[in-house]
C-alpha cells in the first residue's frame, strides 16, 4: 500500500488567520456601537463605504496580480482595514475622502508591498495620515456628541446624513465641534480648570471628555477580549499606554496653562484606546518579540504624547505608529530573545564568529 | 608679518585656510594610519568564495588566478560550477549588481566526479598530470583510480585520456544526503497561473 | 515536593492516549519475512557479518558495529537469510538503504543467553561491553547507541541520571503500558546504568502528570531506592532532552554541546528496560514495545513486536482500513514522518505507527501568507522567534538564521501546529539547516581542494626549479671546457684517453674500417664522375677543383685499406 507524505507536525489547532480576523471585527463592535450612538449616521456610513472600497480594492488588485481572489479575501484583512479606517475617519466626511483613504491603504500601504504579511506599515493608518494632511479642514471637522447637541438640533437622520456625505450639503449649524483634544490644543493661555469650566464637553463629562470617553472604554472592552482570547500579547497595549500616562503625568504640572491635559484625560481621549488596542497590535508592522513589542509600544506611546502636547496636530496615533513602524526593524535586531542554551541574547545580525 | 597679515585680509584668509587645509589633511592622513581595519586581502576573500574547482572554465589556470582577475576589475560572472549563488556572494562582497552567468564560460549544472573505467585504463598517466588537485592516484602501466572525495568535479582529465575511459558521472544522493526540500508554497505558485490554482484550492 | 522550572512555550494538543491504553501490551504472529535495516541509530552503518542462505538463530548477531557510533543488529527470530540489499526503509526520504532479509522457521529457536545476574561484579567498562553488543540504541527516537552515550558520560563526572518517561507525543503510550506491566524491571536496568556511570548522586524519573497508573507503578518499583520520580505538568514538548533537564533540574544544556557536559545523561525509559534485558538476561535488542493506534485502525492497542516486522504485517492484524487512512505516520503526529510505503520495516526507534482516519488529522489547508502574528514564538520551547525564521528561510538567508540560532530548533512542531496561516514552519527550518550544512561541507571540500591545488603547485613549481637548476649546472660546465685555458698537449692527452675509452673489440674496429672504406669508396667515385662532367663542360678552375678532391678521396681509400690490413694482420 503507498500512502501519501507529508511532513510534520500532523495536525493543527485548527485556528486560522481568517478567524482571527474575524474575532478582531468583532472586538471593534462595542466601539462602534459608542461611536454610533454618540455621533450619528456619519459613523456606520464610513464604515460600510470604507468596507466596500476596501474589498473593490483588493479585489482588483488580487486580479491585476493574478492570485485567486476569493482565496485571499478570506484572510478577512482587507475588510479589517476597512472597518478601522471607517472607525478613525470623522462621521459625514464627503464619500470620495473615505474612498480615497482606503483605496491608498489596500492599493499603496499593503498591495504594492506583497500583500497580507509583507506591509512594513500599517494600511489603515498610512491611508488615514494620507488624507488628514491632503485635507486637513474636512478630516479635524467632527461631529458633537449627542448629549452636547444644542437644544432643538439633532444628528442629521439617515437620508439627511447621505445627502451630506454624497451631495456635499453642510451639516446644520451645532451639529459639528471640536474634540477635546482640539481643545487644549487651541486653548492655549488657559488654566485647565477654565478649559474644564468654559466647555460643557468637559464640564459635563464622567471622567475625560463627553462621547469620547465611553468610545474609549468601549475599545478598552473590546482590546481586552482580544487579549483574553489570546490574538494578541499585552506587551504593546500595554507599554503604550503606561508610557501615554507616564508622560502625560510628568507633564501635567496640576493644571497651569502649559498643561497640555491629565493622564486621564489622554488615555480616554481621541484614538488612544483605539490605537492601543487595534492598531499598536498589528502583527504585520510591529516588532516581533515581547521585549521588542515593549519598547514598540512605549516608543508609538511616548511619540503620541509629544506629539499631542507639542505637535501641531490635536491627535497623534496614526503618525506615532507609523513612526513606530519604522521603528521596529530596528528594534528586532536587538531585542532577540535569549534561546535555550545561549548564555546571551544576540543580535539579529550577529556574525557566526560573534559567539 | 603680523602687520602685512592684519592689512591684507585677502591673504590673511589664504593663509588660514591653507593653515586649517594642512593641519586637518595631517590629522586625517595620521587617522587613516593610526586607525587602520586590518583585513584579508580582497583577493584572498574572493578565492575563499570561489569553489575551487580548479577547473579553469572562467580562462585562468585555477581559482586563485581569477580571484586575483577580479582584483583586477575582471568581470564576476565566469565561474559556471560556482553558479549564481557565488555570484552573488562575489557581489555582495564587493558590493556591485550580481550579473547572471556568462554562458560563454559554460552552463551551471549539477555536480559530478569522475570515474575511470578501469578495466579500460592503460596507465599512461596523461589524467594523472591533468588534474589540478592530485585527486588520480596510479603510476605508468598501472591502473588508475579516481579518489571521489577528492575529485572537484573539474573534468580537466576527460580530454587528455587516449582510450576516452573517464566518465563525469552525477553525484548520486543516497540516504544521508538527502535533505528536506524547502516547501512548496502555494500562495507563490498562484502567482504563475491563476486558472491552476483555482482548481486545486477549490 | 521537588522544586520544578518552567520552559517557555509549549502547546497542548489533544492527548488521544486512552483509546491505546484498554489493553494491555500484546504479542503478535511470527511474519514470514523480516527486514533489518543496518542502519537504525544515528552514527554509521552496521556490516552483515552472516551470508545468503545462513540459517541464524533468534538473538544472533546478523550485523556487526562498525566506525563511528555503531550498533550490532540481532536476528529477531531463527530462520534463513534470504537476501542483503537495498531496500525502502522508515526515513522521511521514502529512500532505501542496505538491509538483511530473514525468511522466519517460525521455530523461534534462541542461541544460548548469557545473562550477568552478578553484574556489579563487572566493571563499568565490561557492563557497558555487553550493551553495546547487545544493540541496544536509544528508543525514544533518536537512536543514539546507548552504551556510546554511557561511555561518553564516564569520561566526565556524571552527577545526575534523567530517566526520561515522559512521553509527551499525542498517542503514543508504549512507555506508559511498558511502566505500567514492568516497572520492576525498568528499575532493574536503571541500577545497571547506574553502575555503569558510576553510581551518579542522583537519579530522577521524569513523567508527564496524565499517566497517573504508571506513576503509581513506578512509586511502588522505586520504594526501596534512591530513585526520585518527578512527576512534570503535561506540556509538549516537555519530553524533549533539553526540555526536560531544564524541567527537572533548572539547567540548561548550552547550545551544541550534550548532557553530559553539564554531568547529566538522560536515558529513555524505555532503553533501561532494553538495558536491563541486555545484561541481566543476556537478550540482545530484537523486539521493542510500540503503539499501533489511529481510527483507521480496528484496534488500538501496544504491541511488542520483533524489529524488522513490516508495516503491513502489524496493520493487517488490527483491522486496519486503507480507505479510511489519510496518511500513516512511524512516530507521534508532532514530530513522527509520514510512510511512503507499508512494506517497510519497524526499527529500534520506532516508537508508534498512527493509522488517522480523515477526520482526526484532515488534509492540511492550503498555506496562507505569514502576518508575524508571534502565536509561533510564543510555542517555541527554545525562545526562537519562528516567524523570522520563516522569512530568512525562505530568502535563504543563512547568516540571519544562524544568527537568529536556527541550529537550536528541536524540529517539536509546535510553531506549525499553532500557526494559523497553515505554514509548514517545520519543513523550512529542516530545509534552511540541510542547506546551512551542505555549504558548510562545500566550504570545507573547497578548503580542501585548495590546499591540493596550491600544493600541487608547489610541488610543480619546485620540479621546475629543480630542472632549471640542471641544465643551468650543464651550461656552466660546457662552458668552462670551452673557455679553460689548459695546455695543448692535455687536450691531446684528453682526446686520446676518449679515444682509448671509446676503443671496442677488434672485430667492432674492423666493421667499422669496413663501412668507412665503403664510405671513402663510394666518395671517390661519386668526385671521379663530377671531374669528368667538369673536363667535359667545366672551366680549367673547376677542372683544377674537382681533380684535387678526386686525388683526397683516392688518398682517403688508400689510407683505410692499409689501416684494416694493419688491422687484421
Amino acid at each position: 500500500m503507498t500512502f501519501k507524505q507529508i511532513t510534520s507536525p500532523h495536525g493543527h489547532n485548527r485556528q486560522s488567520t481568517g478567524r482571527i480576523m474575524q474575532l478582531v471585527l468583532i472586538a471593534t463592535l462595542p466601539g462602534l456601537l459608542v461611536l454610533s450612538y454618540q455621533f450619528g449616521w456619519g459613523i456606520l456610513i464610513n464604515l460600510f463605504l470604507a468596507v466596500l472600497a476596501a474589498i473593490s480594492a483588493e479585489a482588483l488588485i488580487l486580479k491585476i496580480r493574478q492570485r485567486p481572489i476569493g482565496f485571499y479575501l478570506q484572510d478577512y484583512s482587507a475588510v479589517v482595514t476597512g472597518v478601522l479606517l471607517g472607525l478613525s475617519l470623522p462621521p459625514l466626511v464627503p464619500w470620495w475622502l473615505v474612498i480615497v483613504a482606503t483605496v491608498f491603504s489596500i492599493v499603496v500601504a499593503k498591495q504594492l508591498y506583497g500583500g497580507l504579511g509583507s506591509n512594513p506599515f500599517n494600511p489603515a493608518m498610512v491611508g488615514y495620515v494620507v488624507v488628514l494632511i491632503s485635507f486637513p479642514i474636512e478630516m479635524t471637522t467632527w461631529v458633537t456628541p449627542v448629549s452636547l447637541l444644542p437644544e432643538g438640533v439633532s444628528h442629521p437622520g439617515l437620508f439627511e446624513s447621505l445627502t451630506i456625505v454624497f451631495a456635499g450639503f453642510s451639516p446644520m449649524d451645532g451639529v459639528t465641534g471640536a474634540t477635546p483634544l482640539d481643545l487644549f490644543k487651541h486653548s492655549n493661555g488657559l488654566l485647565v480648570d477654565q478649559i474644564y469650566q468654559d466647555n460643557t464637553l468637559f464640564s459635563s463629562a464622567s471622567f475625560a471628555g463627553v462621547g469620547w470617553e465611553w468610545a474609549n472604554v468601549a475599545f478598552l472592552l473590546g482590546g481586552l477580549g482580544l487579549l483574553k482570547a489570546r490574538i494578541f500579547t499585552w506587551h504593546g497595549p500595554v507599554a503604550m499606554l503606561v508610557t501615554l500616562a507616564t508622560m502625560s503625568m510628568l507633564f501635567w504640572d496640576g493644571g497651569s496653562s502649559n498643561s497640555p491635559g491629565s493622564p486621564l484625560m489622554h488615555l480616554f481621549s481621541g484614538a488612544s484606546m483605539f490605537g492601543a488596542f487595534f492598531i499598536v497590535t498589528d502583527p504585520v508592522s510591529s516588532a516581533v518579540s515581547n521585549r521588542g513589542r515593549l519598547l514598540y509600544g512605549a516608543l508609538i506611546g511616548l511619540l503620541v504624547y509629544v506629539i499631542r502636547a507639542w505637535g501641531s496636530y490635536p491627535d497623534a496615533v496614526a503618525f506615532a505608529v507609523l513612526l513606530g513602524n519604522f521603528a521596529a526593524p530596528f528594534i528586532d535586531n536587538y531585542t532577540v530573545p535569549r534561546t535555550y542554551g545561549h548564555n546571551q541574547r544576540r543580535k539579529a545580525t550577529a556574525k557566526e564568529e560573534d559567539e | 608679518m603680523i602687520e602685512l597679515l592684519t592689512e591684507n585680509i585677502i591673504l590673511a584668509a589664504l593663509v588660514s585656510l591653507v593653515g586649517l587645509g594642512v593641519l586637518f589633511g595631517g590629522l586625517l592622513g595620521y587617522a587613516a594610519e593610526k586607525f587602520k581595519v586590518e583585513s584579508d586581502p580582497i583577493v584572498e576573500q574572493l578565492d575563499e568564495l570561489l569553489p575551487q574547482t580548479q577547473c579553469g572554465q572562467c580562462g585562468f589556470p585555477g581559482c586563485k588566478p581569477y580571484a586575483q582577475s577580479i582584483a583586477d576589475g575582471d568581470a564576476i560572472n565566469k565561474c559556471p560550477p560556482g553558479g549564481q549563488s557565488t555570484i552573488n556572494a562575489i557581489a555582495k562582497l564587493l558590493d556591485v549588481a550580481a550579473p547572471s552567468l556568462d554562458e560563454e564560460h559554460g552552463e551551471e549544472e549539477i555536480r559530478t566526479v569522475a570515474f575511470i573505467r578501469e578495466d579500460e585504463c592503460i596507465g599512461c598517466t596523461k589524467c594523472i598530470q591533468a588534474c589540478p588537485v592530485d585527486a588520480i592516484l596510479g603510476a605508468a602501466k598501472l591502473m588508475h583510480t579516481v579518489i571521489t572525495q577528492e575529485c572537484t568535479g573539474c573534468d580537466l582529465c576527460v580530454e587528455p585520456c587516449p582510450v576516452d575511459c573517464i566518465d563525469m558521472l552525477p553525484i548520486e544522493e543516497d540516504i544521508d544526503q538527502w535533505r528536506w526540500s524547502i516547501p512548496k508554497n502555494q500562495h507563490q505558485l498562484i502567482a504563475t497561473s491563476s486558472s491552476t490554482v483555482h482548481e486545486t484550492l477549490t | 515536593m521537588r522544586q520544578l522550572w518552567e520552559t517557555p512555550g509549549g502547546v497542548h494538543p489533544p492527548e488521544n492516549k486512552v483509546q491505546s491504553l484498554k489493553l494491555g501490551i500484546g504479542h503478535l504472529a511470527i511474519p514470514e519475512k523480516l527486514i533489518l535495516p543496518l542502519i537504525q541509530h544515528i552514527g554509521d552503518a552496521a556490516k552483515p557479518c552472516v551470508a545468503i542462505g545462513d540459517v541464524v538463530l533468534k538473538g544472533q548477531k546478523i550485523a556487526s558495529a562498525s566506525g563511528d557510533l555503531s550498533a550490532p543488529v540481532h536476528a529477531p527470530t531463527s530462520g534463513v537469510i534470504s537476501a542483503i540489499e537495498d531496500r525502502p526503509v522508515a526515513h522521511p526520504s521514502g529512500m532505501s538503504a542496505l538491509c538483511i532479509e530473514i525468511i522466519s522457521d517460525s521455530e523461534e529457536r534462541w542461541i544460548d543467553l548469557y545473562g550477568h545476574t552478578d553484574y556489579k561484579q563487572l566493571s563499568p567498562q565490561e557492563v557497558s561491553h555487553l550493551i553495546a553488543d547487545a544493540g541496544v540504541t536509544g528508543l525514544g527516537g533518536a537512536g543514539f547507541p546507548s552504551a556510546a552515550k554511557l561511555d561518553n558520560g564516564r569520561t566526565k563526572p556524571v552527577n545526575t541520571l534523567i530517566i526520561n518517561a515522559t512521553e509527551c507525543e499525542p498517542y503514543i503510550t508504549a512507555d506508559d503500558i511498558l511502566i505500567r506491566e514492568r516497572a520492576a524491571e525498568i528499575i532493574q536496568g536503571i541500577g545497571v546504568i547506574s553502575h555503569v556511570l558510576d553510581m551518579p548522586r542522583r537519579i530522577l524519573i521524569g513523567i508527564e502528570s496524565n499517566k497517573p497508573e504508571a506513576i503509581d507503578a513506578l512509586r511502588e518499583a522505586c520504594k526501596s531506592t534512591a530513585i526520585e520520580v518527578v512527576v512534570v505538568p503535561t506540556k509538549y514538548p516537555s519530553g524533549g532532552e533539553k526540555q526536560l533537564v531544564y524541567i527537572l533540574t533548572g539547567q540548561e544544556i548550552p547550545s551544541g554541546q550534550l548532557p553530559s557536559d553539564i554531568g547529566m545523561v538522560c536515558v529513555n525509559s524505555g532503553t533501561a528496560f532494553a538495558i536491563k534485558r541486555a545484561v541481566i538476561d543476556g537478550q540482545p535488542l530484537i523486539s521493542r514495545i510500540m503503539t499501533v493506534t489511529g481510527d483507521a485502525c480496528g484496534i488500538n492497542r501496544n504491541y511488542e513486536v520483533l524489529i524488522g516486522t513490516p508495516v503491513s504485517h502489524i496493520l493487517e492484524k488490527n483491522k486496519f482500513i486503507r480507505k479510511n487512512c489519510s496518511r500513516l505516520i512511524m512516530g507521534g503526529p508532532m514530530m513522527g514522518f509520514s510512510l511512503s510505503s507499508s512494506e517497510l520495516p519497524v526499527v529500534k526507534t520506532t516508537t508508534c505507527i498512527l493509522a488517522p482516519s480523515h477526520s482526526e488529522i484532515p488534509e492540511e489547508d492550503p498555506q496562507q501568507p505569514c502576518i508575524r502574528c508571534g502565536l509561533c514564538a510564543e510555542a517555541c520551547p527554545a525562545s526562537l522567534l519562528p516567524q523570522q525564521l520563516y522569512w530568512y528561510a525562505q530568502s535563504e538567508d543563512h547568516e540571519r538564521l544562524q544568527a537568529h540560532n536556527l541550529f537550536d530548533c528541536i524540529e517539536c512542531g509546535a510553531c506549525s501546529y499553532v500557526c494559523p496561516s497553515n505554514i509548514p514552519l517545520v519543513q523550512y527550518y529542516r530545509s534552511s539547516k540541510g542547506n546551512i550544512i551542505n555549504s558548510r561541507n562545500a566550504k570545507i571540500s573547497a578548503a580542501k581542494a585548495r590546499e591540493r591545488f596550491e600544493f600541487r603547485q608547489v610541488r610543480l613549481n619546485k620540479a621546475e626549479q629543480a630542472r632549471e637548476v640542471k641544465r643551468e649546472a650543464r651550461r656552466v660546465a660546457t662552458e668552462k671546457a670551452k673557455t679553460s685555458s689548459s695546455s695543448a698537449a692535455d687536450i691531446i692527452n684528453a682526446a686520446n684517453l676518449r679515444a682509448k675509452a671509446r676503443q671496442a673489440s677488434p672485430d667492432q674496429q674492423k666493421a667499422k674500417l669496413e663501412r668507412s672504406l665503403m664510405a671513402a669508396k663510394m666518395r671517390l667515385d661519386e668526385a671521379q664522375e663530377r671531374l669528368a662532367e667538369a673536363n667535359k663542360s667545366g672551366s680549367a678552375e673547376q677542372q683544377a677543383q674537382q681533380h684535387a678532391s678526386v686525388e683526397g678521396a683516392r688518398q682517403k681509400v688508400e689510407q683505410t685499406k692499409r689501416r684494416l690490413e694493419e688491422l687484421i694482420r
